[in-house]
């Protein structure tokens, strides 16, 4: 009956499944790819028992800078840690959030008022504002940055940002908004196994991997 | 047919100042500036009662029976003293031949000019069969009436979006009004049913100041500009994160927001939160049930009055959906990584060979 009725209607129904679909293929695509690779034999003496434990104990001591580089890095880290927790918060916290959640996996947990939710997505906001700027200005960071890095900072940065345009009706009505909101999210679900978004789930068995094998060679991690 | 309002209601025997109280009234329930009382008085006092002829096709009757139950102003109110209701087949005394001209009496007498309030979807399908009075299909009844309406008021959501007969799967092709006519400008009162004093307060509001503005879907701005979750009273409760999770638990008995209910309030534009119903009594969210949705298109089609807003719509079966994704995801990384192997097997091989018998250097004639 009406384009933007049917907007919201398509961003909740198909456009979700599609998004879903692509999603979990692709994870999974990914994921059995790279841990059926061909790995050579280590044929050295193991230095540790149980190398795989300091896997696991990697997975987190790489969570923080070694001493050594902190002067350099550390309030950068600092920045991306306050982008992800405030986006985590966002993503977990927020009640149409969980209800969609619930609504597919079952799951449901409570949620947060809307207010901390605001503040949360604000900060994730700025800080996200803040790591492109010094992207763009890092002599290094510039060079190795190319199409994947930028247009995954645009398909994070656009769902926080419409995110709070619908809720404060900014720039338009509100089913218009959550239905831009809902496909740029989706477009996101969509692009994140095939980008470097992928590291939400990779991250664990690169650190995993990478700990074993330093650990098994003796090699601190 | 030459008197007008004010002659209308001073033969009531109304005052000028009930007049007044009345245009005071109808320009505070339209959320119009106090000025606007005075033009009001000023423009409906030498207006002609207008002839209104009101015909219902697809519809349960409920739109007249909740315009009935108006009380600023009432429905007798408005037929004594503002308009001429010159056809209405259910409060009529009159039926059958005798309705059927006294019909085409009013609309000939005023043709050009009245108001055409239609109730009801429109089928186009079967040639229109599905809805046939006096020997005419619904369809060509509309199309004909149309053409001597100076506008069409489409009252509830059945007249202005399609509302139940629209649903899918649509079985008689229904339409709203604004598919067939498209020469005639037309207010789309919408609701299931709307609210009683939307329905007589945008009469009066027509006769007063001509179209109101519309919003995009052809509703009065007045009474739709604002969602029933913008101006609901459980608001705060949204915001502070309190939500009632079942119609018996303690959120529900304290009254908290009924959202993850399936509250269609956040996409839903009405005065229900604010006009309310049975004289300001109460409505929907008051009473513990959330918001249906009614005055917006498709409104039965949008996946369930219990499903909360940002679920799915669809009813697809999840676990084996995204099962098969997983499932087809992994086959096609086993295939990848196997690729992966055999170009790694081959690179190997071609090293090993390398090592076993290295290539003659370039340059070992030169000295």
């Amino acid at each position: 009956m009406s384009t933007e009725a049917d907007l919201l209607d398509f961003a909740r129904g198909p456009a979700l499944e599609a998004a879903l679909v692509i999603l979990v293929f692709g994870m999974f695509w990914r994921l059995v790819a790279v841990l059926a690779l061909r790995r050579s034999r280590d044929l050295s003496e193991p230095r540790v028992r149980h190398a795989w434990l300091w896997g696991v104990r990697t997975i987190f001591t790489r969570m923080w800078p070694r001493r050594e580089f902190r002067p350099r890095i550390l309030h950068w880290e600092a920045v991306s840690y306050l982008f992800h927790f405030a986006l985590a918060v966002v993503i977990v916290g927020l009640v149409p959030h969980i209800l969609l959640i619930r609504d597919i996996t079952g799951l449901s947990w409570p949620g947060l008022p809307t207010g901390v939710i605001t503040f949360a997505a604000g900060v994730a906001l700025i800080s996200l504002l803040a790591l492109l700027a010094h992207r763009a200005t890092h002599p290094v960071l510039r060079r190795i940055s190319n199409f994947d890095d930028y247009f995954s900072w645009l398909l994070v940065f656009a769902p926080l940002l419409t995110g709070l345009m619908a809720y404060y009706h900014l720039g338009g009505p509100y089913e218009d908004l959550l239905a831009v909101h809902m496909l740029s999210a989706e477009l996101l679900l969509a692009w994140l196994p095939f980008s470097k978004l992928a590291h939400t789930v990779l991250f664990l068995f690169s650190r995993g991997v990478t700990g074993t094998i330093y650990s098994r060679r003796g090699a601190q991690t | 047919m030459d008197e007008t309002i004010l002659d209308a209601f001073r033969q009531n025997g109304l005052s000028r100042r009930a007049f007044l109280k009345f245009c005071a009234a109808t320009t505070s329930l339209l959320a119009l500036p106090p000025a606007a009382a005075a033009a009001m008085a000023e423009k409906l006092a030498g207006t002609l009662r207008p002839t209104v002829i009101y015909l219902s096709y697809q519809e349960c009757t409920g739109c007249l029976e909740s315009m009935t139950r108006s009380f600023s102003p009432t429905i007798e109110h408005l037929m004594f003293n503002n308009i001429s209701l010159a056809f209405n087949d259910t409060l009529q005394a009159a039926a059958g031949e005798a309705a059927e001209a006294a019909r085409k009496e009013a609309m000939r007498k005023a043709w050009g000019k009245y108001i055409l309030i239609v109730d009801g979807a429109v089928p186009m399908g079967g040639g229109g069969a599905y809805c046939v009075a006096a020997g005419q299909s619904a369809v060509d009844d509309l199309r004909h009436a149309a053409q001597g309406a100076a506008a069409i008021i489409a009252v509830g959501t059945c007249a202005a979006f399609g509302g139940v007969p629209y649903a899918a799967p649509n079985p008689t092709g229904a339409v709203p009004v604004s598919e067939i006519i498209r020469d005639r400008p037309i207010i789309n009162v919408s609701g299931c049913p709307p609210i009683p004093e939307v329905m007589t307060g945008v009469i009066v509001y027509y006769l007063s100041f001509g179209m109101p503005a519309l919003d995009r879907q052809g509703r009065p701005v007045a009474f739709y500009g604002n969602t029933i979750h913008d101006r609901c009273y459980r608001r705060p409760f949204y915001d502070e994160g309190r939500f009632a999770h079942t119609f018996d638990d303690e959120g529900a008995r304290n009254g908290w927001c009924l959202y993850e209910l399936g509250c269609k309030g956040p996409v839903t534009y009405n005065a229900c939160a604010t006009l309310k119903w049975n004289q300001g009594t109460s409505f929907p969210i008051q009473s513990g049930h959330g918001c249906l949705g009614c005055s917006e298109p498709d409104f039965w089609d949008k996946g369930g009055f219990y499903r909360p807003l940002p679920a799915a719509t669809g009813h697809w079966p999840r676990g084996e959906v995204l099962g098969g994704a997983a499932l087809g995801g992994a086959v096609v990384g086993v295939g990848a990584a196997a690729l992966a192997r055999s170009r790694q097997q081959a690179a190997a091989a071609k090293s090993a060979k390398e090592v076993s018998h290295p290539p003659p250097k370039e340059d070992s004639h030169e000295h």
